[in-house]
């Protein structure tokens, strides 16, 4: 179970997708979402859905590994579609007792459901067809400018670097800790809320014990390695932009203009 | 309480980027109060084995028997499978969780059912078993222990499920060398106290020589060698070319049998090496 989650994950491979800089993948899902917002009907999405299905044959990322990371955020998505529903005045298509549903009700579950989706599914590509050190690169790049006023992009770019680095490490020591006190007889699935809730203090102490353990090796291999910040330091891959960028740029660009566009097709 | 385990096979990710088929048709038997003793390079299938045999891992295909008794139809209940299969992972001891050493090792007998005096005499029992003393340790916080003493109240906390069969996954890694043979130790006390069947895991040949009724060394998902130690061991090459080794003892012997035809011996322990040189060593004199 707890390796369903794709989120920031990474799908080996060498697409049209993946060779892309980082840079130009951050910029170009930043723009994504904020299409997502620019859209105020179901035209809009379904141009965006095309462009993103596009994108996703293109990036060769099986469809199945893309839609497991949906199954993680299933709850979320549920729960905004019912508060929609339930939530919004307007015309009343059905009622009974308290709960009422209405035309305009059905219409913003939907629209907000289809939209969360989008954006998960969006984003994911992202980190699915670029590596965690490129995506930190791109962004510790694309950040340097600002350190000039003082934001310490570096730090921001290594802290995500670490945080993402160490998502699968801990997934597979919470699964060795929950095997482990499950072959102590501990059960993990009945009981009322509060006894799953009380039987979670088995996995997450020891969890907590090794995240630190972790943190502190980490901490003194990089110290043993004369880590010092990031002042004066090189790479050994200097990303650069080439044709595929301006390609997805011009792309990018000509996709906006459609969106904003799309906000004036009438139903 | 037999094992008998029959055609297991168990893929990784099947479908996904990265599978990969860790148990590749694999058919043992284990026979009571034996010690079973495994070893292979690591991603042979040790690990995976060994959960499959308390129910942790479903198999892809095949059968675990535990006294007769089918565990993989899923039709068994998971608490009697790990109450007569203890597991003890690989550093055991960062599982441990609760404020007392007594309270971290009552967690097992607590999810069992038994109720509180049952669950103090287990703990009892289990803490003297791996060789501690409960009235002074039973309050300590487990977290301020040594690493050699963290590890046996981890021991402990199954073997206070009181299993019929122990399965330890190397229960000796990372220990310097005083308590690497104190946990040795308690583990044939163990063994030899309660009657059960052992099975572990490690890559100290001369501990699986010196410890082992019976050695099974896995390759690539499947049982490339079973059988007493002496038979094991006796294929030196064929254990090179999976990357393991023999007792150092016997590496000896090995090498001065190549060059005096005459040296016969058996030993894989350094004492029965030293009998055996001893002894060659006086009848050439003569």
């Amino acid at each position: 179970m707890i390796r369903d989650i794709t989120l920031g994950q990474y799908y080996p491979g060498d697409s049209w997708v993946h060779r892309l800089d980082a840079r130009t993948k951050i910029i170009a899902t930043l723009l994504y979402l904020i299409e997502l917002f620019v859209v105020n009907n179901f035209y809009g999405f379904l141009i965006t859905a095309v462009a993103l299905f596009a994108v996703i044959a293109i990036s060769k990322v099986p469809l199945k590994f893309i839609f497991r990371g949906l199954t993680a955020v299933f709850l979320i998505i549920a729960f905004t579609f019912l508060l929609n529903l339930f939530m919004v005045d307007g015309r009343v298509l059905w009622h009974w007792k308290f709960l009422t549903i209405t035309y305009e009700g059905l219409s913003r579950a939907f629209f907000m459901a289809i939209r969360l989706v989008l954006i998960i599914i969006g984003s994911s590509i992202m980190t699915l067809t670029t590596k965690p050190v490129e995506l930190t690169d791109g962004l510790e790049k694309l950040l340097s400018p600002f350190s000039k006023i003082g934001l310490p992009s570096h730090e921001i770019a290594l802290m995500m670097t670490i945080a993402l680095r160490f998502i699968p490490t801990l997934m597979e020591e919470t699964d060795k800790i929950i095997k482990a006190q499950q072959a102590r007889g501990a059960d993990f699935e009945s009981g009322n809320l509060f006894q799953r809730a009380k039987s979670l203090i088995p996995i997450l102490v020891p969890l907590f014990v090794s995240s630190f353990r972790i943190a502190q090796d980490l901490a003194l291999a990089m110290e043993a390695r004369c880590y010092h910040g990031g002042t004066g330091r090189t790479r050994m891959n200097e990303i650069r932009f080439e044709s595929g960028d301006a390609v997805a740029a011009v792309l990018m660009v000509l996709f906006l203009g459609v969106i904003i566009a799309s906000r004036f097709i009438s139903i | 309480m037999p094992i008998s385990v029959r055609n297991l096979k168990y893929v990784y990710n099947p479908g996904m980027p990265g599978e990969t088929v860790a148990l590749n048709d694999v058919s043992f038997d284990v026979a009571d109060g034996t010690i079973l003793g495994i070893i292979g390079h690591t991603g042979s299938g040790k690990s995976t084995l060994l959960q499959h045999l308390n129910g942790l891992i479903k198999p892809t295909s095949g059968e675990v028997y535990i006294d007769g008794e089918c565990i993989t139809d899923g039709k068994a209940k998971m608490t009697d499978i790990r109450r007569k299969v203890g597991l003890v992972f690989q550093y055991p001891e960062y599982q441990l969780f609760e404020e007392t050493v007594s309270k971290d090792v009552a967690f097992g007998p607590k999810n069992l059912g038994c109720n509180e005096a049952e669950q103090e005499e287990r703990v009892k029992k289990a803490i003297s078993l791996v060789g501690l003393d409960y009235d002074e340790i039973k309050d300590c916080s487990p977290f301020e222990l040594s690493g050699g003493m963290k590890r046996r109240v981890a021991i402990a906390g199954v073997i206070a499920m009181d299993p019929k069969i122990l399965i330890l996954d190397e229960p000796t890694a990372g220990l310097d060398p005083s308590a690497h043979r104190e946990i040795l130790a308690m583990v044939r006390r163990i063994h030899d106290e309660m009657g059960i069947i052992l099975i572990f895991v490690s890559h100290n040949m001369a501990d699986i020589a010196e410890m082992s009724d019976r050695v099974m060394v896995m390759s690539g998902g499947n049982i490339a060698l079973e059988g007493t130690p002496a038979e094991v061991f006796s294929q030196g090459e064929k254990l090179a070319e999976m990357g393991l080794g023999v007792p150092p003892a016997k590496e000896i012997i090995d090498l001065i049998k190549d060059r005096n035809p005459g040296f016969v011996s058996e030993a894989l322990s350094v004492d029965e090496a030293a009998r055996d040189i001893k002894a060659y060593l006086e009848e050439s004199d003569s």
